[in-house]
C-alpha cells in the first residue's frame, strides 16, 4: 500500500502479472465456504440460549471441570515438554550418537501418526495390565483412565512442536558467543543458564504455545485412554461430542464457543509474552 | 561438537552422555514405545488373525472411504493453497494480513470444532438443515459431511508451505515472463511451478497424511455407520469399544505404515531439497 494515497485508494496495486481476480476470488469464495461460514454458525448459534443460557452452560460444574481439566492437562503437557523437548533438541542438535537421525526423524511422528492410533495404543501401555501400567500397579499409581491419562495423551501430542521450534535457534546459535562467555571466564554451567537459555527462551515459548494451542482441543488420542469419568477425566471436546448426540446444538456451540475463546485469550497473552522475552535487553 | 580445540564449549563426557541419556529415554516412553505397542497388539494372536481383520468387508469399505475422503479433500486444498499462494505472494492488496491470519486459523480450531460447525449448518436441525431435507441432500451423517470436515481440518497445509517459499522466491522471474508475453496461466505453469514443486509436494504429503488419519472432525459429522460412514480411523474405534482389540490394532498398524512412509518421505524430502522447501522450516 506504499504508494496508494489518501484520495485514491486503490484496492490492489499495479502488477504486470496477470491472474490475480480469479485467484483471490477463488481464495475468497473457498475461505468462507470452508471456514468462515461455519465458525460464524459456532459463534452465532449459542446465543439461541439468550445470554443467561450460555452462562449457565459454561459455568455448570460439568463443563467448567471439563475445562479446566483440557486447559489444565495441556498447560502441564506443554510445560514437561518444554524440558524434555528442550533436552532433546539440544541434544539432537549438539551431540553425535548412534541412531541421531532415526531420531530426529520420529519427533515428527505425532504429526504423522492419527490420533485415533495413539490413543488407542496409549492406552494398552498405560492399562493396568499394559506394560508400564502394570510396572506402576503395585505402587498404586493409575494413569490410565485418570487426569493423568490425559496428560500422558497431550505429551505425545506436543512433543514435535517443542523440539521443532527449538532446534533451528540452536542450529543459529554459534559457538562463539558460548566460547566467549568462556573466555571471560565463565564456568559451562553459567554459560548455558546465562547464555544459551536466555537465547532459546523465546523459541521455548513458541513451543510451549504451540504444543499447548493443539492439545487444548485434541480429542482421538485423550479419549480411549482417559476413561472419560465426567468431573474427573472427561475432557471439554469429549463434552461437545455428548451435547451433540443429546441433539443440543446450542449447548455444544456454547462450549465450541468458550473453549475458542479462552484459547485465544491465553494465546494472546502468550504472544506478548513471547515479544517482551525476545526484546534485546532481555535477551 | 567438534573436536579441535573446542574445548571451553565442549560438555563434559558425563554431562554430554547423561543428556544423551535422557533424551532418548523421553523418545524411547513418548514415541517408540506406543509406535511398537500398535503392531506388538495387531499381531498378538498371529498373522492370520491380523489378516483375517484387514480384509473383513467393513475394513475395506473403510479403507475405500477413507481414500475417497482424502483423494477430494487434498487436491481441493492443493488448488487453494496454489490460488492462495499466487494471490497473496505476487500481489499486494488490501486486507493481505487478514487473509494469511485466516488461513492458519483452523489450525487452533480444535477437530471436535471443525465437525461441529458443520453440523450446526447442514443437520436437521442446522442453518441450511430444512432446505437440504426438502431437496433430499444428506450431508451430515454422510459422506459430503465428512469430505467437508477433513477439508476444514487439513485446509492451510499446502497454503502454508507455499505462502512463506513463494514470498522469498518473489515475482521478478514472473514478471520477466509476463513482459515476454506469456498469460499468467504459462507463466504459472512454466515459471512458478518448477520452482516450488517440492515445497508443494512437503504440503501435499502433510495434507494426505493428516486427512487420512482425521479422527475428532470426521467422528462429530459420520455418524459411525460401519461399513458406511466409518472410515479408518472411526473402524479402529469401533472395533475397539467392542473389544476386537486386535483388529482395531490391526486397522491401527495400516495406519501407522503409513504414517513411518509419510515419515521417510518427509525426512527425504527435507535432506535432499532443503533449500527448495520454505525459508523456515517452522513446524
Amino acid at each position: 500500500m506504499t504508494t496508494a494515497t489518501a484520495s485514491s485508494f486503490r484496492f490492489r496495486e499495479r502488477s504486470a502479472l496477470g491472474g490475480f481476480w480469479p485467484a483471490y476470488g477463488f481464495t475468497v469464495f473457498y475461505l468462507s465456504v470452508i471456514v468462515l461460514i461455519p465458525l460464524t454458525a459456532l459463534v452465532l448459534r449459542p446465543w439461541e440460549l439468550g445470554v443467561a443460557g450460555v452462562w449457565n452452560v459454561v459455568s455448570s460444574e460439568r463443563v467448567v471441570a471439563a475445562l479446566r481439566l483440557s486447559f489444565g492437562a495441556a498447560a502441564l503437557a506443554a510445560a514437561i515438554n518444554a524440558v524434555f523437548g528442550g533436552i532433546l533438541a539440544w541434544v539432537l542438535v549438539r551431540y553425535d550418537f548412534p541412531g541421531k537421525r532415526l531420531i530426529d526423524a520420529l519427533v515428527d511422528l505425532p504429526f504423522a501418526l492419527p490420533t485415533a492410533v495413539a490413543g488407542i495404543a496409549l492406552a494398552a501401555i498405560y492399562a493396568p495390565n499394559g506394560t508400564v501400567g502394570a510396572l506402576l500397579a503395585p505402587y498404586d499409581i493409575r494413569i490410565a483412565y485418570t487426569p493423568l491419562g490425559v496428560m500422558v495423551a497431550l505429551i505425545f501430542i506436543g512433543l514435535p512442536f517443542v523440539v521443532r521450534a527449538v532446534q533451528p535457534v540452536l542450529e543459529d546459535l554459534s559457538a562463539d558467543v558460548e566460547e566467549a562467555a568462556a573466555t571471560l571466564g565463565a564456568s559451562r554451567c553459567r554459560t548455558i543458564t546465562q547464555v544459551v537459555f536466555p537465547a532459546v527462551a523465546p523459541s521455548l515459548l513458541t513451543g510451549f504455545s504451540l504444543a499447548f494451542a493443539r492439545a487444548v482441543g485434541e480429542y482421538g488420542s485423550v479419549i480411549f485412554i482417559a476413561g472419560n469419568l465426567p468431573l474427573v477425566s472427561e475432557i471439554a471436546p469429549l463434552l461437545i461430542v455428548i451435547k451433540l448426540e443429546e441433539f443440543d446444538y446450542a449447548g455444544a456451540a456454547a462450549i465450541g464457543l468458550a473453549m475458542l475463546t479462552l484459547s485465544f485469550v491465553l494465546l494472546f497473552a502468550l504472544n506478548v509474552a513471547h515479544r517482551l522475552l525476545s526484546r534485546p535487553g532481555m535477551a | 561438537m567438534s573436536a579441535k580445540g573446542r574445548t571451553a564449549t565442549r560438555d563434559a563426557p558425563w554431562f554430554a552422555g547423561l543428556l544423551v541419556a535422557v533424551g532418548l529415554a523421553y523418545v524411547l516412553l513418548v514415541l517408540v514405545m506406543p509406535l511398537a505397542a500398535v503392531f506388538i497388539e495387531a499381531f498378538a494372536k498371529g498373522a492370520e488373525v491380523y489378516l483375517a481383520a484387514i480384509v473383513e468387508p467393513d475394513a475395506i469399505a473403510a479403507v475405500q472411504l477413507t481414500l475417497l475422503v482424502t483423494a477430494i479433500a487434498v487436491p481441493l486444498n492443493t488448488l487453494f493453497g496454489l490460488a492462495a499462494a499466487w494471490a497473496i505472494t505476487k500481489f499486494e492488496f488490501f486486507g493481505k494480513d487478514a487473509l494469511l491470519t485466516l488461513i492458519d486459523l483452523p489450525l487452533s480450531v480444535s477437530p471436535v470444532i471443525s465437525g461441529l460447525v458443520y453440523v450446526l449448518l447442514y443437520s436437521v436441525h442446522g442453518w441450511f438443515g430444512p432446505y437440504l431435507q426438502a431437496n433430499d441432500i444428506e450431508i451430515i451423517f454422510a459422506v459430503p459431511g465428512i469430505v467437508l470436515a477433513t477439508t476444514l481440518v487439513t485446509f492451510p497445509y499446502v497454503a502454508r508451505e507455499l505462502i512463506p517459499l513463494m514470498q522469498q522466491q518473489g515475482s521478478d522471474e514472473e514478471a520477466a515472463a509476463a513482459t515476454l508475453g506469456a498469460g499468467p496461466l504459462r507463466t504459472f505453469w512454466l515459471v512458478t511451478l518448477p520452482n516450488v514443486k517440492w515445497a508443494l509436494m512437503y504440503g501435499v504429503l502433510l495434507c494426505t497424511a493428516r486427512a487420512m488419519g482425521e479422527f475428532g472432525a470426521v467422528s462429530v459429522v459420520s455418524g459411525h455407520i460401519r461399513g458406511k460412514t466409518a472410515t479408518m480411523p472411526l473402524h479402529v474405534e469401533i472395533l475397539y469399544n467392542e473389544y476386537n482389540f486386535v483388529a482395531a490394532f490391526a486397522i491401527a498398524s495400516l495406519l501407522a505404515m503409513f504414517a513411518l512412509v509419510t515419515l521417510a518421505v518427509k525426512t527425504l524430502l527435507e535432506s535432499r531439497f532443503a533449500g527448495e522447501l520454505a525459508a523456515q522450516r517452522g513446524t
